[in-house]
């Protein structure tokens, strides 16, 4: 095998080839503006833009004028945070989330606090990264607008009860929000057999361009309520103005389709290459930790602790495999992952852990070549490792006084 | 126009060369090939060690033997960041055979200029002075008079 092996398709992922033939027309022969309804220029891009609609409803079960076209996932989650909580202000003022959100919820959380316009619960999930339902009815108080669960984690791949929180939501009459960056078009998603009444989509994480993103708003039952964070023309329902980008448009619609027809194959296969990774990793090496619900997760994701390794230099010993880390050792940060600390995991452990992202493109070859190469480096680094000396003389590192100072 | 466009997703996409830009050759060639690496007997009393560093931030073993004034081995053991890494390898290759005095010199400064360290990275190479100067230290308090009949220091934080 040659050349350098993709492994972090969380991060991002190439654009289908499927999905670029389907945009190319949109920037050259068919470059109307979807706006222009007084030429067949107009109607054309129009006619693009509302199949396009149709392809994403139809993935989480919604209809296409619930779809509300963004620049991304972080845009979708900001409109639906600050567009919720700006036009229910006679409901409350209170918002439910998770700690190990993706910092595109945690953000917008913060700042709407800092502006005096929300008061957030951010719930600590258990050690397996789930939700503790009990937990969310309790946080759930009169003032509560909205839940904000994500569907799968990005660094973890867990995957939340999406069911069991939209029946909680429903049954208080608080709007349940979900970013399903990851999650939709890997694993199924039915808004109204989930009672979600907002979900963030993101067109690059879907074989899509990178760029566009879409916001489902639910119409009816209840129908929400959005204002604005950009005004203008007036498109989208007035919840997003600005000419839409129909060659984008075109390319989430027809990644959505494609990821809805290959879901349920594409979702085995990566479940059993994820476990023959994971297989391999823990017949081979010792004192590993998955981090994570062992089968609540995404299908292609595995994250790794090695224990008495940092991942940076695991990272760097990997050249030719692209994956990613919770921990970034540098002077500016030496803060692990939020998301494995809110799990519970010391530092040392965050600091040792590797995501690996498996995708469309991932073969068994690679998988297995990943594995050689992973127990390889793992060795070689533990073999120069002070603290795994310690662990073979039955010291436990733990036990002894460290000191940065 | 749709000729260009592949059939599918390439399974090998094409990608940088490599992953880990953006370090020196120097730090590279360090990480991959450490030298000196291992451990001397830390009791002897021409031995200076050290272990320093947390284990969630890096941790450096350095153990120097120290003759007639003169770094006759340095042995190391490290756990952290590839750089981490290279300035313990570059640090133990550097100061074999060198003086006391050299060794006591070496110092964050050198480090970060000999391996054109980041910013980001000097705290790799103040752990690695850290090391030389808590070796030099272990091996001169066994030197001392008073250290004699008294049990060998500590060579580890308690």
């Amino acid at each position: 095998m040659s050349g350098p092996i993709y492994m972090d398709h969380h991060a991002t992922t190439p654009v289908d080839p499927r999905v670029l033939e389907a945009m190319l027309p949109y920037f050259t022969e068919k470059f109307g503006n979807a706006a222009s309804r007084n030429h067949a220029f107009g109607w054309v891009a129009e006619q693009a833009v509302e199949t396009a609609r149709e392809e994403i409803a139809a993935l989480i079960g919604a209809s296409p004028k619930e779809i509300v076209f963004t620049s991304g996932a972080t845009e979708s989650d900001n409109l639906a945070l600050k567009g919720a909580l700006e036009l229910y202000t006679s409901r409350g003022d209170h918002v439910v989330t998770l700690s190990t959100e993706h910092k595109a919820v945690l953000d917008p959380c913060r700042a709407l606090e800092r502006s005096g316009a929300a008061r957030v619960t951010y719930l600590d999930p258990g050690p397996d990264g789930l939700v503790d339902l009990d937990a969310l009815r309790a946080a759930i108080t009169d003032q509560t607008v909205l839940v904000a669960i994500m569907a799968a984690n990005n660094e973890i791949g867990v995957l939340q009860p999406l069911a069991e929180i939209g029946a909680i939501c429903r049954e208080r009459g608080v709007l349940f929000f979900t970013d399903a960056a990851q999650a939709a078009g890997k694993v199924p998603l039915d808004v109204e057999a989930m009672h979600i009444d907002l979900l963030a989509i993101s067109g690059h994480k879907v074989y899509g361009p990178k760029g566009v993103g879409a916001l489902y708003v639910r119409r009816r039952a209840p129908r929400v309520r959005l204002a604005p964070l950009i005004h203008g023309g007036g498109h989208e329902r007035g919840m997003r103005s600005g000419t839409l980008p129909v060659p984008l448009i075109v390319g989430l619609g027809k990644a959505c389709a494609l990821a809805g027809a290959l879901m349920d194959e594409e979702a085995a296969r990566l479940t059993a290459l994820r476990q023959r990774l994971w297989d391999g990793l823990s017949a081979r090496l010792e004192h590993l930790r998955l981090n994570g619900h062992p089968t609540q997760r995404l299908p292609g994701n595995l994250n790794v602790s090695f224990e008495y390794v940092e991942a940076e230099a695991l990272m760097m010993s990997l050249k030719d495999v692209a994956v990613s880390s919770g921990s970034a050792c540098s002077s500016a940060s030496l803060e692990p992952s939020h998301v494995l600390r809110a799990l519970g995991l010391q530092d040392d452990l965050a600091h040792s852990s590797i995501r690996f992202g498996l995708g469309r493109t991932t073969t068994a070859e690679e998988v297995d070549e990943v594995l050689e190469r992973t127990v390889a480096a793992v060795e070689r680094l533990r073999e120069l490792s002070p603290v795994y000396d310690l662990v073979k003389q039955g010291i436990d590192p733990k036990s002894m006084q460290w000191s940065l100072g | 126009m749709s000729a260009r466009v592949p059939a599918r997703i390439p399974s090998s996409p094409k990608s940088p060369e490599s992953l880990r830009e953006g370090y020196s050759a120097l730090v590279v060639e360090h990480f991959e090939r450490p030298r000196n690496v291992g451990g001397l007997d830390p009791v002897a009393p021409d031995v200076g060690s050290a272990l320093v560093g947390a284990p969630e931030h890096g941790v450096i073993r350095l153990d120097l033997r120290i003759q007639a004034g003169v770094i006759q081995a340095a042995r190391f053991k490290a756990m952290g960041c590839g750089v981490a890494i290279a300035c313990s390898s570059f640090v133990a290759e550097r100061l074999e055979g060198q003086p006391l005095a050299a060794a006591q010199a070496l110092t964050r400064v050198d480090i970060v200029r000999a391996l054109a360290l980041p910013p980001v990275k000097i705290h790799c190479a103040v752990l690695a002075e850290r090391a030389i100067q808590g070796a030099i230290s272990d091996y001169q308090r066994k030197q001392a008079p008073s250290a004699a009949g008294e049990a060998p220091p500590p060579v580890r934080p308690a």
